[in-house]
């Protein structure tokens, strides 16, 4: 797919931000790449590069008919912004999140505690810069957010009219989580 | 092997203690570690303790990995410090913009203990 003038942001920007802006910076899109952008296929090797080199743990894709968002307890949301706006939402229950700190920390916990917490936020974080990354445009082009993490489940995170929306269930030995890409607004 | 000294910012402090597991388990035996939860704790550190190394992301609150590095080198604190960015930015733009500031080495999380070891362990004359 052709993506005229986007290969070319990084350098306009830097020139931008040395204050010797080019008169020949051309306009930036991601409209064009959207299914590129959506693919979600690059939400699976994300997922995968994160488990498997920081946690040593392969994940497996499952049925988002076994989805366990009513029970999840830890939520991390990492926001996109720039040419791309929306988030990456990660949600387990208590036990894959303790389970996750462990593999992530080789400490072992009881309660979802600041440690819990942060490296849930962690793990969300490497996940957004992952999934971006799979595209040099939005990687150039979209920044991130630093990690909220939320506990409870009483909650409902809704988008209005969201640009694209990828939902994606995952097991990982008894644990299982999910990952939630909501982009709400694409340049 | 001889000591090295390393400052480790991140506003994580999960992500600073795999860095510096990740660091033991590349080969650095004999490190002693000083924390940061941003750039300016890092700054704060820099002004009182000698280092051999430098790690730092770049997303973080108050003063970002960047903004960091920039700030090493202007107010010349530790000089000849080699200063390896570790971070899930992993644009062309990013790598151009922290190799500008100053970085000798750029790291894109998720990592392996054998990347750290191919980018680090040369910059303190480990390998």
């Amino acid at each position: 797919m052709s993506l005229n003038g986007v290969r070319t942001a990084p350098l306009v920007r830097m020139r931008q931000a040395s204050g010797s802006e080019g008169d020949g910076a051309m306009a930036v899109s991601l409209r064009e790449s959207v299914e590129q952008v959506s693919d979600p296929r690059n939400l699976d090797s994300s997922v995968d590069e994160v488990f498997q080199m920081m946690l040593g743990v392969n994940c497996r894709r499952e049925s988002v008919a076994a989805d366990t968002r009513q029970s999840a307890s830890v939520t991390a949301v990492v926001g996109f912004g720039g040419l791309l706006s929306g988030a990456c939402v990660f949600r387990s229950g208590q036990e894959a999140a303790l389970e996750i700190a462990a593999h992530l920390t080789g400490m072992e916990f009881a309660e979802i505690d600041d440690t819990v917490k942060d490296a849930i936020g962690e793990i969300c974080n490497m996940l957004a810069g992952a999934w971006k990354g799979k595209v040099p445009e939005l990687a150039a082009n979209c920044g991130l957010s630093v990690p909220a993490v939320i506990t409870g489940s009483d909650y409902d995170l809704r988008v209005q009219a969201p640009e694209f929306q990828l939902h994606h269930l995952y097991r990982f030995e008894e644990s299982s989580f999910s990952v939630t890409i909501v982009c709400d607004g694409l340049q | 092997m001889s000591e090295i000294r390393a400052l480790i910012v991140d506003d994580s402090s999960v992500m600073r203690k795999i860095v510096e597991r990740t660091l033991r388990q590349a080969g650095l035996d004999s490190l002693v570690v000083h924390e940061a939860g941003s750039g300016t704790e890092g700054l704060d550190v820099l002004r009182t303790e000698t280092v051999d190394l430098i790690l730092s992301d770049i997303n973080m609150p108050s003063m970002d990995g960047l903004e960091f590095l920039r700030q090493i080198r202007a107010q010349n604190l530790a000089p000849g410090v080699p200063v390896v960015m570790i971070t899930t930015e992993s644009s062309e733009e990013h790598v151009k913009q922290a190799i500008q500031s100053g970085a000798q080495g750029y790291i894109r999380k998720p990592f392996t203990s054998e990347q750290v070891k191919e980018r680090v362990l040369p910059l303190v004359h480990v390998a």
